[in-house]
């Protein structure tokens, strides 16, 4: 009997007193490009725990997918590698594996979902070979056993005629049932961790509540962690316990999600928090960061929102501010906010 | 299935009659005609003696009477008779050309595709490898070279410096007195240049279409997907990525059935083999409009079957244009 069908009945084990899951110290990745060398990812510390959910945010650009797809090693080489760091999941170093060993982590123990689900399922193999797949390489079942195991999880996933989407391809779904068939590709395997890079933010609307909703109830049931990758504030305090928020390659502020929300201490996070439209208040203009993210390659000296920011004092042209802790499980970059102890807002 | 086949198949007898039309107008227009060849030369050849070979070859009548008739002997399948000396059917000279072109030319795309597609997919998994500089050199020296200044030079050296191969014919002159296997030997050898020059040419455009087709399809969000299973790189690329790579290549393939009969005029004249283009050459040169005809006819049918062919295929391996 699978593991998948027999956890439905668990509690929900939120919570972030649990061990750590992931841990993540240092990481930098980097790209070469025509204009020189890209850290896109530069010093990212965070972890997430067992069954915890932790949204990572920020702006497009900021680091946000290739942090993700840092953690399965997917960055593509040669252009894109990994120059520094560790990631830790249940004490393993992940980038000290052989890549035959890092193989049997990806879609086993972490698995992700990607943002266009119009593109990201093969279009020419049926959605069931796909999903089964997956299931014969890890969990080792026979073709027939996996295509089973392929129809449960798609039904799981709430995809009507399970059994007959199985063998149909993928332009014969929409973009809501494809994102549910990665889903069911992801949870197939039982993974310790799913990543979601902005699942929902290619779907409509209406979808986009079902999707989530979905996830959030899928990842309750099965107890895996969940790191979700989004820039929509609003999803982020429905649905995670703990938030990353993420500016120009480095984590900048961290910690639970109504307490970050209700009292953001960088002044990148009060900025993303007061652009965010609010139902009552439409006739108020709505705030905006001033500039633009900087160039990775043409990063300012010192803090790196420094010319955005609008508490910037002399030192932050020549201090890089490193994530301080201020208590209560939280941490920001910023020597302002530390040396105050935090922001009024 | 069967009625969008019978459908296709109805498409082509307007297709055929336009394309045979144009055909024979553009040949009537050319300046010369066969009579012309026949006996401008020839001091002996009166007035009469044009009048009366014209009238033989029913040159006399209007171009639409004669193209008429040329369709109604079509309709029943005769392809009428050579204008040359041999007064042969037009039928039987193609008969005897089409194998020795139909063999050489699908030797030439099994070889090539046999190479090229190993090599492009080789090229794009690894880009920027040793490999892949080095065949990225290799493919355009092989595009910048006429593959007749090639096959000339291979022929300097192969044929005449050091002697390994025959340059010209498909076999010696002894070789009706050779064992069986010395047959079979002789005709290697002569198949060596002419294969090997058309394949290396050949060679150099497929595998740069492979290779770019397969990179674009390795970039795909599916490919990602399918690696962020756990998938192993070989299964990636074999399983996932070359069905989608080899999507566009089928329209070449379809494309390229035509030109299996058509043979290459240039081959075939430097290494003197009976084909079908030097057939079409000499008869286009000596204006024998009933072979021009055919082969353009035969040439017609096979491109319009060619082209059917290929979207077939293409239903055959991308489900997406199957109806359910």
């Amino acid at each position: 009997m699978s593991k998948v069908s027999t956890v439905s009945d668990v509690s929900d084990v939120r919570g972030t007193n649990g061990k750590r899951l992931l841990d993540v110290r240092g990481l930098a990745t980097a790209f070469d490009t025509s204009e020189g060398i890209v850290r896109a990812v530069d010093g990212v510390d965070f972890h997430v725990g067992e069954g915890e959910t932790v949204a990572l945010v920020g702006e497009s650009g900021c680091g946000k997918s290739v942090t993700a797809l840092s953690i399965l090693r997917l960055v593509q080489a040669p252009a894109g590698r990994i120059v520094a760091g560790r990631i830790e999941l249940a004490g393993v170093n992940l980038l000290e594996l052989p890549e035959a060993e890092m193989r049997k982590v990806r879609g086993a123990k972490i698995a992700m979902i990607f943002q266009e689900p119009m593109t990201s399922l093969n279009p020419v193999l049926t959605v069931g070979y796909q999903i089964a797949e997956a299931v014969r390489l890890h969990r080792g079942l026979s073709k027939r056993e996996a295509w089973k195991e392929a129809v449960r999880v798609l039904d799981l996933v709430e995809i009507p005629d399970a059994a007959e989407r199985a063998a149909g391809y993928p332009h014969q779904l929409s973009g809501g049932m494809r994102q549910r068939v990665m889903i069911a590709m992801a949870l197939s395997c039982d993974p310790r961790l799913l990543i979601a890079d902005e699942p929902t933010t290619a779907l409509d609307v209406t979808i986009q509540a079902q999707i989530l909703e979905l996830l959030d109830s899928l990842r309750a049931r099965l107890g895996m962690a969940l790191l979700l990758i989004t820039h929509d504030l609003g999803v982020v305090a429905e649905r995670a316990e703990r938030v990353l928020v993420m500016y120009a390659g480095r984590v900048i502020e961290e910690g639970p999600v109504d307490r970050v929300f209700a009292e953001p201490h960088h002044p990148y996070t009060r900025g993303l928090l007061r652009s965010v439209p609010r139902l009552g208040r439409e006739r108020a203009p709505l705030a905006t960061i001033p500039g633009v993210v900087p160039k990775l390659n043409a990063l300012p000296a010192g803090c790196r929102f420094r010319d955005r920011c609008d508490a910037a004092v002399a030192e932050c042209a020549s201090v890089d501010p490193a994530l301080e802790p201020l208590g209560e499980g939280r941490r920001v970059a910023c020597i302002v906010a530390t040396r105050r102890g935090g922001l009024e807002s | 299935m069967l009625s969008y086949l019978a459908k296709r198949l109805a498409g082509f007898v307007p297709l055929l009659l336009g394309i045979s039309f144009v055909s024979f107008l553009v040949m009537a227009m050319a300046p010369g005609t066969p009579v012309d060849l026949m006996t401008d030369l020839n001091p002996k050849a009166s007035p009469e003696a044009r009048e009366r070979l014209e009238k033989f070859y029913g040159l006399d009548q209007p171009l639409y009477v004669q193209y008429g008739l040329w369709l109604g002997r079509i309709v029943q399948g005769d392809l009428g008779t050579s204008f040359s000396r041999d007064r042969r059917p037009v039928l039987d000279k193609i008969a005897e050309a089409l194998p020795i072109t139909l063999f050489l030319n699908v030797l030439d795309l099994a070889l090539i595709l046999g190479l090229a597609i190993p090599i492009g997919i080789y090229s794009a998994a690894r880009q920027y490898s040793l490999v892949d500089r080095a065949t990225t050199v290799f493919v355009f020296i092989g595009f910048a070279m006429p593959s007749f200044w090639v096959a000339l030079l291979a022929m300097m050296l192969f044929g005449e410096q050091l002697g390994w191969l025959p340059i010209s014919g498909l076999r010696s002159l002894d070789y009706d007195s050779m064992s069986a296997l010395g047959q079979i030997g002789d005709r290697v050898r002569h198949l060596i240049l002419p294969v090997g020059i058309a394949a290396l040419t050949g060679l150099a455009g497929l595998s740069r279409y492979m290779r770019s087709s397969m990179l674009e399809v390795l970039r795909q969000d599916y490919i990602q997907t399918a690696r962020a299973k756990g998938l192993s790189e070989t299964v990636v690329v074999y399983r996932h990525a070359l069905r989608n790579a080899l999507l566009p290549v089928v329209t070449i393939l379809g494309l390229s059935i035509p030109g299996l009969i058509g043979g290459s005029v240039i081959a075939e004249t430097i290494f003197a083999i009976p084909g079908m283009g030097r057939l079409f050459y000499t008869s286009v040169l000596m204006r024998d409009y009933p072979v021009v005809m055919g082969i353009t006819l035969i040439g017609a049918v096979l491109t319009l079957l060619g082209n059917l062919l290929a979207d077939l295929m293409y239903v055959a391996v991308d489900p997406r244009l199957r109806k359910r």
